[in-house]
């Protein structure tokens, strides 16, 4: 399968379905996988990696869940197609950071991706919509027993499975979920919930992983700990973390909603113009506007607006996948108009905030001005 | 927010765990995407390392890997170990690192089933892909911070801290921009190992 098939088919889970779709976007496991007599990538020579690489690859593809895959060598690859991959989170950016020796197979739906030479000999990494930690972990682990089925893993009995980084070792796993937490982010509460969720060995990073700012209110929670834990309790404990912040974000959306309703008409509104008719758009406005269309479009204050176009529309406008439609490389500011331009177009045929009843009981304050 | 490097506002926030310590090393948008993603050489510390120290050169020193060569120092330096057989190697003061990590020292999760097939402790490992010995491949020079005085002041701490920006080793630079801080502060210490 080409490049241009597997993008252009987008996959279930970027289309705002699955459990608790409202909050969380994404839910991914991957686990971390090595083979014993080689070097880890990062302590490895060239050679030592194509020789890996020329071992793993045939098997990587030859998995009944790769049956219809697309499969590229990063000796090759350009460097935008290795970011759409990046932007689409079906390789990591350390791994699109690296060059000859590695490789990426992605199953036609999008589903599983494997990272061949990242700072493991193996990233085995299973995506499923909404909050379904579980069936990401059945898909990795299946995958997982076939390879290891084929292959020498490196495992020791008493520390697991033996990884680059003594972070890793164990299980090998990192379970993450993909949270969108306006409301939170909007009453001001998300500070104090980040900070409990980091108490209890989870971490929370940006939209991009590690060290990346949270843009778009969009937060990624995954555990820290893989030695001395199963996999299923890793996941159980944070599922049960999820599922709190989930209810604390739509509790907040729900108290906007009574007490604060004319500002979250206003953001929303306000969010909803910038996006359908401006001509110049960065990468972090379209984000955060978009973030608030979304709370408007989940709180049905856009009638008719579907989650799924939105969370589409979040990939299209990033960096690498407007260049990539564009066919050539673009400046930041002709990124910023082509941004502004697809977001116009996909946002033609929505209405448009729906007006708000009218404030029951004491009047909300119009800050002194008369109403239009 | 500063740039570590260049003063500029900064935008991009690299933050590890070290030691069971939270260190973030802050950089701008453009130092950030100069040595981002773009960087095809994302392995050209470790051929850097390899071309200087040949694992041959190690044997007499210090405690080294029998498979790969790796010694104890680069495990400290870099934080990851250089092969599997690393572990077994290392395994001494291993726990104590592990349970910093760690919810314990001992693995609960799943096991492959080929693993009865291993024994309780097997031989140590060669390489099946063994480094070439005689000719190593052209590398660019080792980064200077490799033969670093013992104790460095803080100005070559500074510039350690933007070479290993510049090669991405975000680890050292999260341990190095921890030991700065730390010196600026009050007594000096070693830099903690890279987690």
């Amino acid at each position: 399968m080409n490049f241009k098939t597997l993008i252009n088919h987008p996959a279930d889970w970027m289309q705002g379905s699955g459990p608790h779709s409202d909050v969380v976007m994404t839910s991914r496991v991957r686990l971390a996988r090595n083979l014993r007599g080689f070097p880890f990538p990062g302590y490895s020579q060239e050679h030592q990696r194509l020789d890996l690489l020329n071992l793993a690859r045939p098997v990587v593809e030859g998995l009944p869940e790769m049956a219809e895959h697309y499969s590229e060598d990063y000796a090759t690859i350009s460097k935008i197609k290795k970011q759409v991959l990046v932007e689409r989170h079906l390789v990591s950016r350390e791994h699109a950071a690296r060059a000859a020796g590695c490789a990426v197979v992605i199953d036609a739906r999008q589903n599983l991706s494997i990272m061949i030479n990242e700072e493991d000999h193996f990233r085995i990494q299973g995506i499923r919509p909404g909050l379904n930690l579980r069936s990401a972990w059945q898909l990795v682990d299946h995958v997982d027993s076939e390879l290891e089925a084929r292959l020498p893993y490196a495992f020791d009995r008493e520390l697991g499975y033996l990884t680059a980084c003594p972070t890793n070792v164990g299980t090998g796993m990192r379970a993450s979920v993909m949270m969108h937490l306006p409301a939170l982010a909007l009453t001001e509460q998300i500070n104090p919930v980040i900070k409990a969720i980091g108490k209890i060995g989870l971490a929370v990073r940006g939209l991009y992983g590690e060290g990346t700012e949270a843009l778009g209110n969009l937060f990624q929670i995954s555990n820290q700990h893989t030695l001395g834990e199963r996999e299923e309790d890793i996941i159980a404990a944070i599922e049960k973390v999820i599922e709190r912040v989930v209810n604390n974000e739509v509790n907040a959306r729900h108290k906007l909603l009574e007490d604060n309703a004319t500002m979250l008409h206003d953001q929303v509104g306000r969010a909803f113009a910038i996006l359908r008719y401006s001509h110049v758009l960065t990468s972090k406005e379209a984000l955060n506007l978009l973030s608030l269309l979304r709370l408007g479009a989940d709180l049905d204050l856009i009638p008719d607006c579907d989650r799924g176009l939105l969370d589409l529309l979040l990939l299209e406008i990033q960096p690498a996948h407007l260049q990539m439609r564009a066919g050539i490389e673009l400046s930041p500011e002709e990124r910023d108009v082509r941004r502004a331009q697809i977001t116009r177009t996909r946002l033609h045929d929505l209405k448009g905030p729906a007006e708000p009843p009218p404030p029951s009981g004491p009047a909300e304050p119009t800050g002194g001005e008369s109403p239009p | 927010m500063k740039c570590d490097v260049c003063e500029n506002e900064a935008t991009v926030f690299l933050t590890q765990i070290i030691n069971g310590q939270m260190t973030t090393v802050n950089l701008c948008d453009a130092c950030s995407k100069a040595k981002g993603v773009t960087d095809e050489a994302g392995f050209g510390l470790a051929e850097a390392f390899l071309s200087s120290h040949p694992p041959s050169s190690h044997a007499a020193a210090e405690p080294a890997c029998e498979a790969c060569g790796f010694t104890a120092s680069q495990l400290k330096k870099i934080g990851r170990m250089g092969c599997p057989e690393c572990y077994n190697t290392f395994r001494e003061g291993l726990d104590n690192l592990l349970r910093a990590m760690h919810k314990g020292t001992t693995h609960k999760g799943k096991v492959p089933a080929r693993a009865a097939l291993i024994p309780d402790n097997p031989p140590p490992v060669k390489l099946l892909s063994p480094p070439p010995r005689t000719e190593p491949p052209a590398q660019p020079p080792p980064p200077p911070q490799l033969q670093a005085p013992a104790k460095p002041t803080v100005a070559q701490l500074r510039e350690q801290l933007e070479n290993a920006v510049r090669e991405e080793r975000y680890e050292d630079a999260a341990a190095l921009k921890k030991e700065i801080d730390r010196l600026n502060d009050a007594a000096s210490t070693t830099p903690p190992p890279s987690t």
